[in-house]
């Protein structure tokens, strides 16, 4: 369902009640998401009048910086594996 | 609403059992032996990656049909403490030689044997400059993969 939210933010900006339009949750559980959405840096929300607009996120630092965060843990650990099967393979003698 | 973010360097740190100066070896010139395959930006498989020994020297993959896809430039090679790359992929997954963001790697030798390897990615604000970043992710499959692979339980819940 926050995929299907998010995907409907990807066209634009919306207000949460016309988010609820098109999906078949209500009103209050499309607010919850958009919470949950919030927390984790994926939308930001603005006061309009009496509504609140919300929105992708349009710098995206916070998505980028934790791609980044796990792309990185990865590409460490297989680094690592290969350094410990060098070294196994070349034998401490090497280091000793 | 509107607040410049200026996010905290992603850091990484491992520790490995070899020297430092074999860790270093592996890091920067075998890098093509660890590299994880799917960290690709390439249209192409991934077939090998090079990263040029040198100041100044290129970083990119060769995909299987042979095409080139550069990611950045070695800014500083100091065998064996320190390494410091500029990765220049933006959030489109595509080479920006306007983007500068840094990688740097410090090798760094421990008492007990072994090395220390810190990773620091930092000027990720620079990522910001570029207008509609999170569009181009997300309308890329491998972009929404990694989003929704990165979020898993938030964006799937």
């Amino acid at each position: 369902m926050r995929r299907a939210i998010l995907e409907r933010l990807g066209r634009g900006p919306q207000p949460v009640g016309r988010l609820a339009e098109g999906l078949p949750v209500s009103r209050p559980a499309v607010s919850q998401h958009l919470k949950v959405l919030k927390e984790a840096g994926l939308v930001q929300d603005e006061a309009e009048g009496t509504r609140r607009i919300y929105r992708i996120d349009p710098a995206g630092l916070g998505e980028i910086r934790r791609w980044l965060d796990q792309f990185w843990d990865d590409a460490l650990t297989a680094f690592a594996a290969e350094a410990d099967r060098m070294d196994e393979a070349t034998g401490k003698g090497d280091n000793a | 609403m509107n607040q410049i973010i200026r996010p905290a360097p992603v850091r990484r740190s491992v520790i490995v059992k070899a020297d430092r100066a074999r860790a270093f070896a592996v890091f920067a010139a075998g890098m093509d032996r660890w590299w994880p395959r799917t960290h690709s930006v390439g249209s192409s498989p991934q077939r090998r990656v090079v990263l040029e020994p040198v100041a100044g020297g290129r970083w990119y993959e060769i995909g299987e049909d042979g095409s080139e896809c550069p990611w950045g430039k070695v800014l500083a090679y100091e065998p064996p403490a320190r390494l410091l790359l500029a990765w220049q992929i933006d959030a489109d997954w595509r080479y920006d030689p306007s983007l500068v963001t840094e990688v740097e790697v410090r090798f760094t030798p421990l008492a007990e044997g072994g090395t220390r390897v810190d990773l620091e990615h930092r000027d990720l604000e620079r990522f910001g400059d570029k207008a509609e970043i999170v569009r181009p992710m997300l309308d890329s499959p491998g972009g929404w993969q990694g989003l929704l692979a990165l979020f898993g339980g938030v964006a799937d819940g």
